[in-house]
């Protein structure tokens, strides 16, 4: 196993009176795709937006327990969560990118952490529509609205997005789901290449693609974490029946 | 399989018809008030019309100073409505939380929309006047300039009239940004004011400006809560000063005087004049400006509000 970079210990979620996620713990290594699957309800995208507290924007949410990226617990009172947020990006499932340019897009996140020079922020939307695998397409409309931009293009863009502030960890809430399969190939792609400088966190419906860009796998029913391990076991050796039969296709 | 044939549908041929016709009447009814008072108003129209000062009893001589008077309250007014309202409601839809207290505050401002417009008028009498304006004068040794009818106040008082609008229409703007373009900057690492800033409210932009849009409309026209507050019967100089920087001198609003406003004399031609069939004419020109004055603020703000829109590929 690689170096640890996220450890979860004990971790309890309630939304008012129903607990959504139940005695949760696990480590997440450095610089690997992490994928959550499971059921829908299972409180496998709630987990995720605790690691970079998005939950915090929900009334009523209570948690406990510990959460620690590189040793430091997200949960501390004193913590930076503007901070934490830059550190941990975040992809959703729809594309939900500003109703701005495609340049406006990208230089967001940088211009609010207080870059303004023109030749920075011009080279951050270059290097990241490369990195998102975008830029050969876009190159040429970097001035035009990015809603006018294909569904793929679009999530890929959001990608690209994300990566401008330089996180370390980026949550992918799945990413694929509302795309064609030609872009969802294309979003599977750019996952395996982020990998070697980033750690990645998906959660995904699609048994198929946890198996293809995933190196460990997390199978979530009922708010508990019922199983993790390499993906390989989980989807060919699982240990424990309700995995099963969930990566199986017996219920689910 | 037997198919039947077409039965004639009454009750939907009738609706139908009563809903055309009364469309039909709503439009007539329009064109017949509009069509008036344009043919009644159009001859009396002109350059002079527009810029001199009422002459004679006011049966001769033009609607200048009522035309600057109403532009001035107008503006003022959208100066003081728009950023109070603005900020009001960012507070209700962003910061606030659902209270006791905040569901009276969004009570009170549906009821203040409801409120007659005579009431805004003795309480910008009481509350600016007697209060405000009396407290400035005291407090910076003026004698007696803000603790009079003027300008100020009675475009403090209309702006106080618009408020309700401003409000509510930018609420909905807010409301209706999505969620996921929150989330999408908040996950950036934004803050609350920086996401509202950069996301929500360029996004609400053009339904801010069709609160403006209404308020100036609402408020160009009102004749009753500026009764009290400095609208002046007649009232030949414009209510202006020089301000100076140095020796650069240009001519400002000066908004401690009184005024004349296009929608009070229209009211004091018909009903205060020494012979109201004589001003008859100039009141029908008055109102068509008064009519023109209202759309042309209007389309200043549409104008704006197209671009918007078109900035955020909306159109």
């Amino acid at each position: 196993m690689k170096e640890i970079k996220i450890v979860v210990k004990d971790l309890n979620l309630f939304y008012g009176d129903k607990q959504a996620l139940k005695k949760i713990t696990m480590d997440i290594p450095d610089k690997r795709v992490t994928a959550f699957i499971g059921p829908s309800g299972c409180g496998k995208s709630t987990f995720l937006r605790v690691i970079n507290r998005m939950n915090d924007l929900i009334d009523h949410v209570k948690i406990d327990g510990e959460i620690y990226i590189d040793g430091v617990n997200i949960y501390d009172k004193s913590l930076d969560i503007v901070n934490l947020r830059k550190n941990v990006g975040m992809v959703f499932q729809k594309s939900n990118l500003f109703p701005k340019t495609v340049y406006e897009n990208i230089v967001y996140g940088p211009r609010i952490n207080g870059i303004k020079d023109k030749k920075v922020l011009d080279e951050i939307v270059e290097r990241t529509l490369n990195q998102a695998a975008i830029w050969e397409e876009v190159k040429d409309r970097l001035n035009e609205n990015a809603l006018s931009l294909s569904g793929g293009q679009q999530q890929r863009l959001c990608i690209a997005r994300a990566l401008a502030v330089e996180p370390e960890i980026i949550l992918m809430d799945e990413p694929a789901s509302a795309l064609d399969p030609l872009s969802t190939a294309k979003i599977e792609e750019l996952i395996h290449d982020l990998k070697k400088q980033y750690t990645i966190v998906i959660v995904t419906h699609n048994m198929q693609q946890a198996a293809r860009v995933s190196d460990q796998t997390a199978f979530f029913y009922l708010g508990e974490l019922i199983e993790y391990d390499r993906t390989t076991t989980i989807f060919t050796n699982p240990s424990k029946k309700q995995t099963e039969d969930y990566v199986t296709g017996r219920f689910g | 399989m037997e198919l039947k044939k077409r039965k004639t549908d009454i009750a939907g041929f009738l609706s139908l018809g009563i809903v055309r016709l009364t469309f039909f009447f709503l439009v007539l009814i329009l064109l017949l008030l509009l069509g008036k008072i344009f043919i009644e108003g159009i001859n009396v129209i002109s350059l002079e019309f527009l810029i001199d000062e009422p002459r004679n009893n006011m049966s001769e001589g033009g609607i200048g100073p009522a035309i600057f008077g109403t532009v001035a309250v107008t503006l003022l007014m959208v100066l003081f409505a728009v950023p109070l309202g603005v900020f009001s409601a960012i507070y209700l839809n962003e910061y606030a939380t659902d209270t006791f207290f905040t569901r009276i505050i969004r009570t009170s401002i549906n009821n203040l929309a409801g409120v007659p417009s005579i009431v805004f008028g003795l309480f910008g009498l009481g509350f600016f006047i007697l209060f405000i304006g009396k407290g400035l004068d005291d407090v910076l040794q003026t004698g007696l300039l803000f603790g009079q009818p003027a300008l100020l106040w009675a475009s403090a008082t209309l702006a106080v009239l618009v408020l309700p609008i401003v409000i509510v229409s930018t609420l909905e703007a807010l409301n209706s940004v999505p969620k996921s373009h929150r989330d999408a900057s908040y996950g950036l690492g934004a803050t609350k004011w920086q996401t509202i800033k950069n996301v929500v409210l360029p996004q609400a932009r053009p339904g801010i400006l069709t609160g403006t849009i209404l308020a100036i409309s609402r408020g160009a026209g009102e004749t009753a809560p500026i009764l009290f507050l400095g609208a002046a019967f007649f009232l030949p100089n414009l209510p202006v000063a020089d301000l100076c920087i140095g020796d650069y001198c240009i001519p400002m609003i000066n908004p401690t005087e009184q005024f004349m406003y296009l929608a009070y004399h229209i009211f004091i031609m018909a009903t205060q004049s020494a012979n109201p069939t004589k001003t008859l004419p100039i009141q029908y020109g008055s109102t068509l400006v008064l009519i023109v004055l209202t759309f042309l603020l209007n389309i200043t703000a549409i104008i704006f509000r197209y671009r918007f829109r078109k900035l955020l590929g909306r159109l």
